[in-house]
């Protein structure tokens, strides 16, 4: 007798080549966004918004349409998609470089204001694309290509805690932050990104989900310790969980 | 527009008036001196018209909202004033790059730096020539009455959805702050069909995926795409040049200037003419492109010498040098930083030409 075990989602292109390193915690949820748009099937109401940073090639993998925004941006153009195209599926998909560093003024209007998109927001500690600088959420003592002897929180200050900070904001519906790392963590993330799209579906505002994520190769290593560290480091400093809620 | 009624508006009014009857269905911006009006009347029109208006936290933030809606084929622009438009130039780049079409309103203060909220006109480069990376070109209109920057507004539009870029309505303090007899006529593009249904985003139901994105990483691409993008800027140029010639046809002086400094030059070319001065005006209104074989072309044996007059350092002077192409003698007359320039030093200038040409 068969069984089915895996089914590509119907939202991914034919053939797709991941352009990341192995190992890396993008493809885990790029994954979860793929299954998630066919149980809502809503891939033809979807209008992806990509960012700069490894998340940028979304028009490369998936078969949405697609705008690109400069660095940092993307929460700006999703409003003016939105804005203009209220019944459509929008969503951002960024990096801690491109949510929290450079655009998290943008970050935190866009939740100010309650927008209905959801934003996806990676966080893998550096800036992985350029290849492994010190990004706002690089921990303490984090050695990066540019805190070469660990970040120095008395001369670089602190790591941002981006999930925290946008659950001040009142415009904000739900605000959460889960890990891919394990098989665990990977099912608590898929079901916090399931209630940020159904949120949008439901008209309910503005969703933001921070997913703790690994970089082996710009931390240093294997994949398998690139997880535990996450596990074992990465989420005690960046505490899971559901920050806001209002539909709860 | 002949039996048109006309009211009295402040220039920036108009435009926004303009803008609502051109179809806009967006508005983003953030305030600055002297253009803050076009927001503050669209904070109520659009709303009243159950269009989208946002006061934005930056200019960062009202042009990306922009490339925004104008990727799924809406109408929508913003409006800002010479820094807050230096903000928005790597954007203005990528709009070119991944072909989203919106309008910018730009509203031209001194500078550099703050500056201060005098009228200018320091920003031909920028809006020209752009401080955008790469190989890119906007269309750029310079309006010189607050009728032409209502006729503007719906050709900003026009342009912009025609060919899929941005597009610059390149104003300056006194054109947003006078005011002037003038009528919201109806938007002439009205029934152009842009077929936005071709390109714009909706989502892939029932057809391929479509991207508006500016990275391209595939060998050749890129190269592939400038080649393509400025085959499109040349069919702007062949197609969409406008200018006004003033009593050029015997001049032997001809004055080049545009905005509000054409229209003081038009006032000391009459006087001069009364004066028996032989001298004209060309005045360009695409800035970029700019006209320089219709600039060229008037440059025959009687021109002695080109005047071109700016509220800035010379920024248009270079484009009015290489049209003339060394044919005659170019000079400049102009104010940085807020100066204003008027009609009577104009008119000096032009008999201190005349005399030493007649000597």
């Amino acid at each position: 007798m068969e069984k089915l075990v895996y089914q590509e989602s119907k939202c991914f292109i034919e053939n797709f080549k991941y352009t990341f390193c192995p190992g890396c915690g993008h493809g885990y949820v790029l994954g979860i966004i793929a299954q998630l748009i066919d149980e809502f099937n809503i891939q033809g109401e979807t209008i992806a918004v990509s960012s700069v940073g490894c998340s940028i090639f979304l028009e490369k993998f998936f078969k949405l349409d697609v705008v690109g925004a400069s660095h940092g941006r993307s929460p700006c153009v999703a409003t003016g998609v939105k804005r203009s195209k209220p019944n459509k599926f929008v969503f951002t998909y960024q990096g801690d470089g491109d949510a929290l560093t450079i655009g998290f003024n943008e970050t935190c209007h866009t939740a100010l204001r309650g927008e209905n998109i959801t934003t996806i927001c990676i966080n893998n500690t550096n800036f992985g694309m350029t290849g492994g600088q010190a990004s706002a959420t690089s921990l303490p003592n984090q050695k990066t290509k540019t805190t070469p002897f660990g970040r120095d929180v008395s001369k670089y200050g602190y790591p941002i805690k981006a999930a925290e900070m946008v659950a001040t904001c009142d415009g904000a519906a739900f605000v959460a932050r889960c890990a891919v790392g394990s098989s665990k963590l990977y099912d608590d993330t898929k079901k916090i990104l399931k209630k940020a799209f159904q949120n949008q579906i439901n008209n309910v505002g503005y969703s933001f989900v921070e997913v703790l994520s690994s970089c082996p190769t710009n931390w240093g290593m294997s994949p398998v310790d690139a997880n535990r560290h996450i596990v074992e480091n990465v989420s005690k400093y960046y505490k899971l969980g559901v920050f806001k809620d209002i539909t709860s | 527009m002949e039996d048109e009624e006309k009211i009295l508006l402040k220039g920036n009014i108009a435009i926004a008036k303009a803008a609502i009857n051109a179809g806009c269905e967006c508005y983003f911006g953030y305030p600055i001196t002297p253009q803050s009006e076009i927001g503050e009347y669209l904070s109520k029109a659009m709303i009243e018209e159950g269009r989208i208006f946002i006061p934005c936290e930056s200019e960062l933030a009202a042009i990306n909202m922009v490339i925004g809606a104008g990727s799924t084929g809406t109408k929508a622009m913003t409006s800002s004033s010479s820094c807050g438009i230096a903000l928005m130039q790597e954007a203005i780049s990528a709009m070119y790059c991944q072909q989203v079409p919106g309008v910018i309103v730009s509203v031209m203060r001194g500078g550099p730096g703050l500056g201060n909220i005098a009228p200018s006109q320091g920003d031909y480069n920028q809006a020209c020539y752009g401080g955008g990376n790469g190989d890119y070109k906007v269309i750029v209109l310079s309006p010189s009455t607050i009728q032409e920057s209502i006729d503007l507004t719906y050709l900003s539009f026009h342009l912009a959805f025609k060919y899929r870029c941005p597009v610059i309505l390149l104003a300056d303090g006194i054109l947003g702050q006078m005011m002037e007899p003038c009528s919201i006529n109806k938007n002439p593009y009205n029934d152009y069909d842009y077929n936005i249904e071709k390109w714009a985003l909706n989502g892939a139901k029932n057809r391929e995926p479509r991207n508006l994105v500016s990275l391209h990483m595939d060998l050749g691409e890129l190269e592939k795409l400038n080649y393509d993008l400025n085959k499109k800027f040349l069919e702007i140029e062949k197609n969409e040049i406008r200018y006004e010639i003033f009593l050029t046809d015997d001049a032997n002086i001809i004055i080049t200037a545009f905005g509000t400094v054409a229209r003081v030059a038009k006032t000391a070319v009459k006087q001069a003419r009364e004066m028996g001065i032989k001298v004209g005006l060309f005045r360009p209104i695409t800035l970029s492109p700019f006209p320089s074989n219709k600039l060229g072309n008037l440059i025959c044996s009687n021109v002695k010498i080109v005047l071109d007059v700016e509220m800035n350092l010379g920024q248009m002077l270079k484009d009015v040098r290489s049209s003339v192409f060394g044919k005659c003698a170019v000079k400049f007359m102009g104010k940085p930083g807020g100066g204003i320039i008027n009609s009577d030093e104009i008119l000096e200038k032009i008999i201190d030409i005349n005399n030493n040409i007649e000597s």
